[in-house]
């Protein structure tokens, strides 16, 4: 499920819109995927503490939100633009691609939540397949 | 047998006594149908459905949304019990509507993402993982019956 031209002019757009809040949904997401899917939280067993809006949390939030707005920047290829990350979290993080999903519902109902006027269905199902195609880049040097 | 918290409990009923149910059902519905085009297979006989505008404004969308909340609703009114109060439902959508079990997450899915609009601050980090876990027993109440 390749972007469209439209979809990467729908991403941008949005994108261009939350930007400047990208740190708040990063930490917001993030503790809400750890809520509601604890299995997360096994990645994250050396923090010192994983509270909804913690240190921890922010911070992590706000690393996950650069990556973001990096794939943001490279929506043309993707592939090539996430190419440091994939052997990042292939290599070293090893975080199961199935977990990926999971983390762009939780960005999703947050975007839904903060900018309820701007994520229209047009603008859902872009992101929503944006995410999608990061989450390949993102696998694509696991095997 | 689901084991509620008492917070959940509330969430679940605050929730549902404050969400319209004419809005969030259509919205849902036709956010599943945009988002998921796939989804679209059960709905041949609903007309156009060719574009975001045409779904969003699609009266028998529309009218099968608030069909579907008032669905949920039976599953609010007996938590104790979804698996049993949706026995039916879920023979109904295996054997007579064929629709694939893995949609119903995608719907629920949708349904949250309209709710955390709707519900703005008050959508917080509990009663999200609340909404999902009722979500989540609905669906799999949904999927029991299929063999």
């Amino acid at each position: 499920m390749s972007l469209t031209e439209k979809d990467k002019a729908a991403v941008k757009a949005l994108w261009a819109k939350i930007a400047k809040s990208a740190d708040a949904v990063g930490a917001d997401a993030l503790s809400r995927m750890l809520l509601v899917y604890p299995q997360t939280k096994t990645y994250f067993s050396h923090w010192p503490e994983m509270k909804t809006g913690g240190e921890s949390v922010k911070k992590h939030g706000k690393k996950v939100m650069g990556g973001v707005a990096l794939a943001v920047s490279k929506i043309d290829n993707l592939t090539a633009g996430l190419l440091e990350l994939s052997e990042l979290h292939a290599f070293q993080l090893r975080v199961d691609p199935a977990n990926f999903k999971l983390l762009a519902h939780c960005i999703q109902v947050v975007i839904a939540n903060m900018f309820p006027n701007e994520f229209t269905p047009e603008a859902h199902v872009a992101l929503d397949k944006f995410l999608g195609n990061v989450a390949l880049g993102l696998s694509e040097k696991y095997r | 047998m689901v084991e509620w918290t008492d917070f959940e409990r509330a969430t679940i009923q605050d929730i549902f006594s404050r969400i319209d149910y004419d809005v969030v059902g259509p919205a849902a519905l036709s956010r599943c149908l945009i988002v998921y085009p796939w989804t679209q297979r059960y709905f041949g006989s609903f007309g156009n459905l060719y574009n975001a505008a045409a779904i969003s404004s699609n009266p028998k969308v529309a009218a099968h949304g608030k069909v579907v909340l008032s669905g949920l609703e039976k599953a609010v009114k007996n938590m104790d019990d979804i698996k049993q109060t949706y026995a039916d439902l879920s023979v109904l959508h295996s054997e007579k509507l064929h629709v694939d079990p893995d949609n119903f997450k995608l719907l629920a899915d949708c349904l949250t993402i309209v709710v955390a609009a709707q519900m703005g601050a008050d959508f917080n980090c509990d009663v999200q993982a609340a909404f999902q876990k009722f979500l989540a027993v609905v669906v799999s109440s949904l999927r029991r019956q299929y063999h």
